[in-house]
């Protein structure tokens, strides 16, 4: 009570600034408008691929082993979003968090993550998501597949099981180009060594390509008792997924963690493509295939806001007022004047106009 | 250069469509550079200045609770004057422009920034970002033109109520912030019962609410704050910001479209526009001020009208940058680059009010096309030396 009166005085001495823009002059990190972190170091763990390790501001408020962590970061003067999976331990000692991000050449924010980010370094951070991870009541068989940087949250659900002593029967498969590409390769052969009820299979894709769900009954015979963690690029999960579907017992269950690569640059060969005419902004645009409204609005010079450009975080929303828009991850159709949609992810099909 | 010439006939008339055409291109490429260019340094600035602005405010504040002792009383006064000055005109104008939208910054950035004025930043952006720069020295149709209480062109039409226009024009000046937030409620829409009941209802009450909040705190919390002794002597001083205030923003921002040079259009000459006679109607509808690097940031880098008329949304700090170019495409094309003096254009500005106060007069002499002042290099001292002069100083 005192504190809302007192900060009610203080809104009154600042308006139409916040009590909380003076308290930043004195110390950035003291801000509570909004969750920052300082990255603490940068530690490679292959060749391509570096945790990145942050201390939040703020008390870390905690995860479920396998979420995701919306983060920004400041490259020259604009604020990038993206999401990754964290890979450190919920129960951390010094509270502290990590991601683990490969870098991705073509890409912005891994390439600054893993070359350019110092420790002392201010990032934002967003919210923790996703329903990818260890349900409360541990599965007594697990099965976990893995290809590429979807072993990121693995490496946080396995710390947890480790943790909790509770690695009773897990085997896991996963594939990389070779043995030095294996992100947190040494951790998970020590936790091998040490853990009997962990078996771990590698699999070179550079020798043997990618594990094939036809592989399943040989490598894992009682695959259909476990309960699967699908972690990799989005061909091997629709893969296993249809074999789920098609050859799975009924109680067979599969979680899956589909990463995408960011969408909506044409990579996507989805709907039609078509023109957008921006509201608010006045700005016409086309869209090829696969082009999503964000990139094709700031390919036309409109100023719209933008997060994860992945379809997560909903920065970049605004509402459909004529048109259909086409969803590039699912292909579904929406049609809906009034409802709002990601532009990140969602392509117009034919003419459109946004209230953006 | 800057001397008035007489009456040209009307460049806007004068372009061929092919003309406009290269004008148009010319000024997007202008515009587009600059976008591609946008980084740290940018956001650097204006990240600085919003720092200097709020420990400046500060500053001021503390030093205006010993405001009964007339140094911290004049120092107060200034530096308050000042942290207003910058927060309304470089920091809230050009933010809510959208300038900074590209940093992708939650804070800084137009739909989340409000300032230290009257006006709500909705209705704000609405008048000015969308009527007023869309619409530029449009008579009729920009509520700029004479903030619908003053006749400021002979294209008006002429009505009684003009007569009280130069005691109006001292209380706009005084009441300026005041000025804007009515204004942009809109009275001719009010008055022809073309505006929403419930939207007026809704903009009366955010201007009530804006207000209600600067008078707690500039009237009552902050001379409170100096003690029984200080409350009058700060009340004083803060009363004293707002006015110092009020008239600069008054001053700088009637320098922009009513000095003789600018050009005005009937809605006629802007119907169905193309790209490039936007463009023109923007260089000509507005006037730049000459002045020092202070002068401009203190003026919002409104002093460069002209380049903010044409690109609003880029960052004012990069004005002085393209001012240059700006002139190249002016004397490519036969344009005129309007700019002056202060004190010169203030004068025009008043005298302009004065005289169309009463009924009549005519349209004033525009400026010739620009011609970029012959550049004479300095001449260095030289040595004879064997094969000719060198540099004394290389």
């Amino acid at each position: 009570m005192l504190r809302k009166r007192l900060l009610h005085a203080a809104r009154a001495m600042t308006t139409p600034l916040l009590p909380d823009d003076y308290i930043g002059l004195l110390n950035p990190r003291w801000s509570t408008r909004e969750a920052t972190g300082t990255i603490v170091r940068v530690t490679p763990e292959t060749e391509e691929a570096s945790t990145v390790v942050i201390k939040p501001s703020h008390e870390w408020s905690g995860h479920k082993p396998g979420q995701y962590l919306r983060i920004g970061a400041e490259i020259d003067g604009v604020r990038h979003w993206r999401a990754y999976s964290i890979t450190s331990d919920r129960d951390h000692p010094e509270g502290l968090v990590s991601i683990t991000v490969k870098y991705v050449e073509q890409g912005l924010m891994s390439p600054w993550f893993v070359r350019q980010a110092r420790p002392g370094t201010l990032v934002f951070l967003g919210e923790v998501e996703g329903t990818f991870g260890l349900p409360e009541a541990l599965p007594a068989k697990i099965l976990s597949i893995s290809a590429g940087s979807g072993i990121t949250p693995v490496m946080s659900m396995l710390r947890e099981l480790d943790r909790r002593d509770a690695v009773a029967d897990v085997v896991h498969i996963h594939s990389t180009r070779t043995a030095e590409r294996f992100i947190f390769g040494p951790m998970f052969r020590e936790l091998a060594q040490r853990r009997a009820g962990y078996a771990l299979h590698e699999r070179l894709t550079g020798e043997r390509g990618r594990i094939t769900p036809a592989e399943l009954d040989t490598l894992v015979p009682d695959w259909r008792e476990r309960q699967t963690f699908l972690s990799g690029p989005r061909a091997m999960i629709d893969a296993f997924e249809a074999h789920y579907l098609e050859h799975g017992g009924e109680d067979t269950i599969l979680r899956v963690e589909r990463f995408q690569p960011i969408i909506g640059t044409g990579n996507a060969d989805v709907g039609s493509g078509g023109s957008v005419s921006f509201r608010v902004q006045d700005v016409q645009a086309t869209c090829g295939v696969g082009i999503s409204i964000l990139v094709g609005g700031e390919q036309a010079g409109a100023m719209l806001p933008f997060g994860c450009r992945m379809g997560i975080c909903r920065t970049c929303v605004g509402k459909l007022r004529a048109g259909k828009v086409r969803d590039l991850r699912t292909g579904e159709l929406f049609t809906d004047e009034g409802q709002t949609i990601r532009t990140c992810v969602n392509a117009p099909e034919g003419p459109i106009e946004i209230e953006l | 250069m800057t001397t008035a010439s007489a009456p040209t006939d009307h460049p806007l008339h004068r372009l061929s469509p092919e003309e406009l055409e290269e004008i148009g291109q010319a000024f997007q490429a202008i515009h587009d550079e600059v976008r591609a260019d946008l980084g740290d340094r940018d956001a650097v600035y204006i990240r600085s200045l919003i720092e200097f602005h709020r420990r400046l405010a500060a500053l001021s504040r503390i030093a205006l609770m010993a405001s009964r002792y007339p140094p911290a009383w004049v120092l107060g006064v200034t530096g308050l004057s000042v942290a207003k000055i910058l927060e309304n005109m470089e920091i809230g104008h050009n933010i809510l422009h959208g300038q900074w939208d590209w940093m992708n910054d939650p804070f800084i950035h137009s739909s989340s920034w409000d300032w230290d004025t009257a006006s709500t930043s909705v209705a704000w952006k609405h008048s000015h970002n969308y009527l007023h720069h869309t619409f530029t020295n449009v008579v009729g149709k920009d509520k700029d033109v004479g903030y619908q209480i003053m006749r400021v062109d002979p294209k008006q039409a002429w009505e009684p109520r003009f007569l009280a226009q130069p005691v109006v024009n001292v209380l706009l000046m005084l009441a300026f912030e005041w000025g804007v937030a009515f204004h942009d409620l809109d009275f001719e829409e009010i008055l022809k019962g073309r505006k929403d009941k419930k939207v007026l209802k809704e903009e009366l009450k955010g201007i009530a609410e804006k207000a209600r909040r600067q008078i707690v705190k500039d009237y009552v919390i902050f001379p409170a704050l100096s003690g029984r002794k200080g409350f009058k002597r700060t009340l004083q001083a803060n009363i004293t910001a707002n006015l110092v205030r009020n008239i600069w923003s008054n001053a700088i921002i009637f320098c922009g479209h009513f000095p003789d040079q600018a050009y005005t259009f009937t809605e006629e000459e802007a119907a169905g526009e193309s790209r490039g006679e936007w463009y023109v109607r923007q260089l000509l509808g507005a006037v730049n001020i000459d002045g020092s690097d202070t002068f401009h940031l203190m003026s919002g880098n409104l002093s460069y009208q002209v380049e903010h008329h044409l690109f609003p949304d880029m960052p004012s700090s990069r004005y002085k940058e393209i001012a240059p170019k700006v002139k190249t495409v002016c004397e490519r094309y036969g344009l005129p680059y309007n700019t002056g003096p202060f004190g010169k254009q203030w004068l025009m500005v008043q005298r302009t009010i004065l005289r169309l106060a009463f009924p009549g007069g005519k349209v004033r002499p525009k400026a010739p096309p620009y011609v970029a002042p012959e550049v004479v290099e300095p001449s260095r001292p030289t040595v004879p030396a064997m094969g000719g002069p060198v540099p004394a100083f290389p």
